[in-house]
């Protein structure tokens, strides 16, 4: 657990159902009938995953368009 | 294929690359056939050389040569020179120049002074020509007889390619004939100093050498080839070959096997003879090889050129003179000059197309990367954005000299990428989603007039302009039925242009299936229709049609239409009807008649631009889009009239005054309606829906069903901002309340409990939209909202 080198901040939202903190877990992703598995923030009790504008419209939307491109 | 990774954004970043690597394998076969690219390339002349280059006998790359000039790279200039002459520092003082008959400039101006510019070139002696590149040598042998142009030129292209080369002269030196130029000219160190080049190539040169019959006898035996170089029929030929004298004018053969001549009569052209001599090394390197002396031979020599140049309006020049004659053009002058070349290229579709200049190159090319991106069955199409940014407006095949129409190409290759699965949804699921809407229940409407069993005529307002501006189909509906007898009735949906341009066929055709049955139901009325992209999707399907403008045109104006006098506007014409001149006659009457006086845009009527709606472009490209809408509205500071919605908008919405014909003909607030940007996506699809309930309600007294969905009771606060990031991001009213329902329903949301901001999404279609938003008493405040089309599985917990 000692995990100096990556400090992530503390992230400002918690999970509206069950009022928990959000941790980084393992997430599927979909695309075009592609998977892939990735660490974002997640409720680990609830199941709900956050992606953030800048994910979205970032790395997210780049990788959507190269799929499309495929 | 499952990647894990801790670290996420390297996970996202090695998703692209594990894209990205990898050959790219093509396809075998393709929609677009080798042949069928090989006609449309064609017609495209850009890469065809320029007059001066096809009009030299040795296709000296004039304009080159007059760019390296203008960029004084003087060393560029003797290089552009020396790909094709020889001896420059020769040909370039003495060539009888042909180029300068040909040369674009004599139509505006008089021709560029080539040679007067070549000897500049090579006059200059702080530059020195750069060493002859040398190959392997080869066995076979040559013998070269007579050292005039022809027999120089042989043997040093022949030397050059490796072939042992010998050189036999009459006299005590070479040059034959170029020794009877004044010293002034040419002078005699120069002479000398070009002819080294040969010893370099290791050409075993005997002077004082005379050839008579016996000899040809022996050098026949001795070479594998003997060339004469001298002019066909000269004397010396008539004298070494007797009877066996006729010279194939392409090859250069004689009868007699191994042995060449000169084809060409006479030497009073030294470019020509020259060139004699080039034909005669090109056969017998031929021949050596034991290949076809006559094949692909077309090229050589000078030709014309398809290349198209367009001079209308270059200011006429006249040629710089020299000042000092004897010496030629100076540093200065002959920048001078050379910056007088036209640089003559075609670019006719490239100047008058944003798109077409955005890729950075022209049709040719394009073709090419159309083509390849199509074929590519594994690996990156990079050239699916460019395929599908094309407006498909037809500008470019109308200004084309040859008629190339790359919207053609684009439309059909995006047909071919629907085809096989390969269209990037991203492109065209907006377009496609709102032209869903407008054939849904929402605003699909088809009646005969109130009062009417029957209809002589149905108008089709389309659907953007019922989007645009509802309350004008209300008041067309009205002035129609009004004007005309036998019954008007009504259709309201999407005429398919978005399918079409999309390249979704089999939507386009059920689309018209629907639309067919519709206008059937109503006795197969005539069709008036007020956009012009339904006026073109319908010309071919419907046998009787007309413009609202066209009908307009020959009827009384509205009472409320306005009257000018003087007034000047500038009609932006549709795209769409660009090949309508009843159209284009039918908008400039009514405006004349309200008292316009109508400015004719530098791109109009056949030769008209598009707003950047057309072919999807403004969904697929964006950035493009707004390019082309800046360049056109930028074209005149006249007030614009339009007679599409689209145009109007993406116009007005930028700041440019510009009327819809319905807004003078219906008497609206003209300050107000000239500058109304766009009503956005939502209210878009709000104003079909709401323009089907009014009419509904008022004309044929009917109540139609609410709309159905919890959500649509969601009341949202939204700011500007926020509404523009919903128009750029496509995001719409109905996609946030679906959003915040979803979550406000199931709990499922994030909370930030420093400022109580929720922050929730939902995945209602292939994209999952993201808001985030904070709840007050009279509704939710939107504060942003994001999208992303990748699924993310979330296990449920519940």
């Amino acid at each position: 657990m000692s995990n100096t080198l990556k400090q992530t901040p503390k992230p400002l939202w918690k999970c509206g159902k069950c009022g928990g903190e959000l941790k980084r877990g393992s997430v599927k992703a979909s695309y075009l009938g592609n998977d892939f598995e990735v660490e974002e923030l997640k409720c680990l009790n609830c199941g709900l995953v956050l992606i953030d504008e800048e994910l979205a419209l970032g790395k997210m939307f780049e990788v959507e368009q190269s799929l499309e491109d495929k | 294929m499952i990647n894990t990774c801790e670290d996420s954004v390297f996970v996202w970043a090695l998703a692209k690359f594990s894209l990205l690597a990898g050959n790219n394998f093509k396809e075998v076969g393709v929609q677009m056939e080798q042949d069928e690219l090989k006609r449309q390339e064609d017609k495209c002349t850009q890469e065809n050389p320029p007059a001066c280059t096809a009009g030299c006998p040795i296709h000296v790359d004039a304009r080159k040569l007059m760019r390296d000039i203008k960029n004084q790279d003087l060393k560029s200039a003797l290089a552009t020179l020396q790909k094709k002459q020889p001896f420059p520092g020769i040909i370039g003082r003495i060539c009888d120049h042909p180029c300068e008959n040909v040369c674009k400039r004599q139509d505006v101006g008089s021709p560029i002074a080539i040679s007067a510019l070549e000897r500049y070139c090579v006059q200059d002696q702080s530059v020195k020509i750069a060493k002859v590149m040398k190959v392997p040598p080869k066995s076979q042998t040559v013998t070269v007889v007579g050292s005039g142009l022809r027999g120089l030129t042989a043997a040093y292209d022949l030397a050059k390619k490796g072939y042992k080369v010998s050189l036999f002269e009459k006299a005590d030196r070479l040059g034959g004939n170029l020794w009877s130029f004044s010293e002034h000219q040419l002078p005699p160190e120069v002479i000398v100093e070009e002819l080294s080049v040969l010893n370099r190539l290791n050409v075993q040169i005997e002077l004082n050498k005379a050839i008579n019959q016996q000899d040809l006898a022996t050098l026949q035996k001795k070479f594998n080839v003997v060339y004469l170089g001298f002019a066909d029929q000269s004397k010396e030929v008539l004298e070494l070959l007797g009877q066996q004298d006729e010279v194939d004018p392409v090859t250069c053969a004689t009868p007699i096997t191994g042995i060449f001549s000169g084809s060409l009569i006479g030497n009073d052209s030294p470019i020509m003879a020259v060139a004699d001599g080039r034909k005669a090394a090109v056969s017998i390197d031929r021949y050596l090889q034991g290949v076809s002396l006559t094949a692909s031979r077309e090229g050589e020599g000078a030709h014309g050129t398809k290349l198209f140049v367009n001079t209308k309006g270059i200011t006429p020049l006249p040629v710089v003179p020299i000042s000092d004659e004897l010496g030629g053009y100076t540093a200065e002058e002959a920048l001078q000059e050379a910056s007088r070349c036209l640089d003559c290229q075609c670019l006719e579709c490239v100047k008058a197309c944003k798109y077409l200049e955005n890729y950075g190159s022209y049709p040719k090319k394009y073709l090419r990367q159309i083509y390849n991106n199509d074929s590519i069955v594994m690996g990156m199409r990079h050239g699916n954005k460019m395929i599908n940014s094309c407006s498909l407006c037809g500008l470019c095949a109308e200004v084309c000299p040859q008629g190339l129409d790359l919207g053609e190409t684009c439309k059909a290759t995006r047909e071919s990428m629907v085809n096989k699965g390969k269209m990037p949804p991203s492109a065209h699921d907006f377009a496609l989603r709102d032209m869903a809407f407008s054939n849904s229940d929402a605003f699909v409407l088809s009646r005969h007039q109130p009062g009417n069993n029957s209809s002589k005529y149905v108008f089709f307002p389309g659907c953007q302009l019922s989007a645009s501006s509802p309350e004008q189909v209300e008041m067309v509906y009205a002035y129609l039925t009004e004007k005309l007898s036998g019954g008007v009735a009504l259709m309201l949906r999407c005429c398919g242009a978005p399918a079409d341009w999309a390249g979704e066929q089999n939507l386009y055709r059920s689309n018209l299936d629907d639309l067919v049955r519709e206008w059937e139901s109503l006795g197969k009325p005539k069709i008036i229709v007020a956009c012009p992209t339904c006026h073109s999707m319908f010309r071919d399907k419907f046998p009787e049609l007309v413009s609202l403008w066209e009908l307009m045109a020959d009827l009384d104006l509205p009472s409320q239409a306005i009257r000018v006098r003087g007034k000047q506007v500038a009609v932006q014409d549709a795209c769409t009807a660009r090949h309508e001149p009843v159209i284009l006659d039918a908008v400039r009457n009514i405006l004349t008649r309200q008292g316009f006086d109508i400015e004719e845009l530098p791109y109009s009527k056949e030769r008209t631009k598009c707003c950047g709606f057309g072919g999807l472009t403004s969904f697929a490209n964006p950035e493009l889009a707004k390019k082309i809408v800046e360049d056109r509205i930028s074209e005149s500071t006249t007030d614009y009239a339009a007679y599409c919605a689209m145009c109007r908008d993406n116009f007005a919405s930028k700041g440019k005054r510009t009327f819809h014909l319905l807004d003078l003909l219906f008497g609206v607030n003209l300050e107000e309606a000239s500058v109304r940007p766009s009503a956005g996506f939502s209210y878009r699809q709000e104003n079909r829906a709401k323009l089907k309930r009014k009419l509904l309600e008022s004309l044929w007294k009917e109540t139609p069903p609410e709309r159905e969905g919890a959500y649509r009771n969601i009341n949202l606060l939204l700011n500007e901002k926020v509404q523009e990031i919903m128009e750029e991001r496509r995001i719409l009213i109905e996609d946030i309340q679906q959003v915040i329902e979803f979550a406000e329903r199931t709990g499922r949301k994030f909370i930030n409990p420093d400022n109580g901001h929720s922050l929730a999404h939902f995945r209602p279609v292939k994209v999952t939209y993201w808001v985030e938003y904070q709840a007050q008493e009279q509704g939710f405040v939107v504060l942003n909202v994001y999208s992303h089309r990748m699924e993310i599985v979330e296990e449920s917990h519940e």
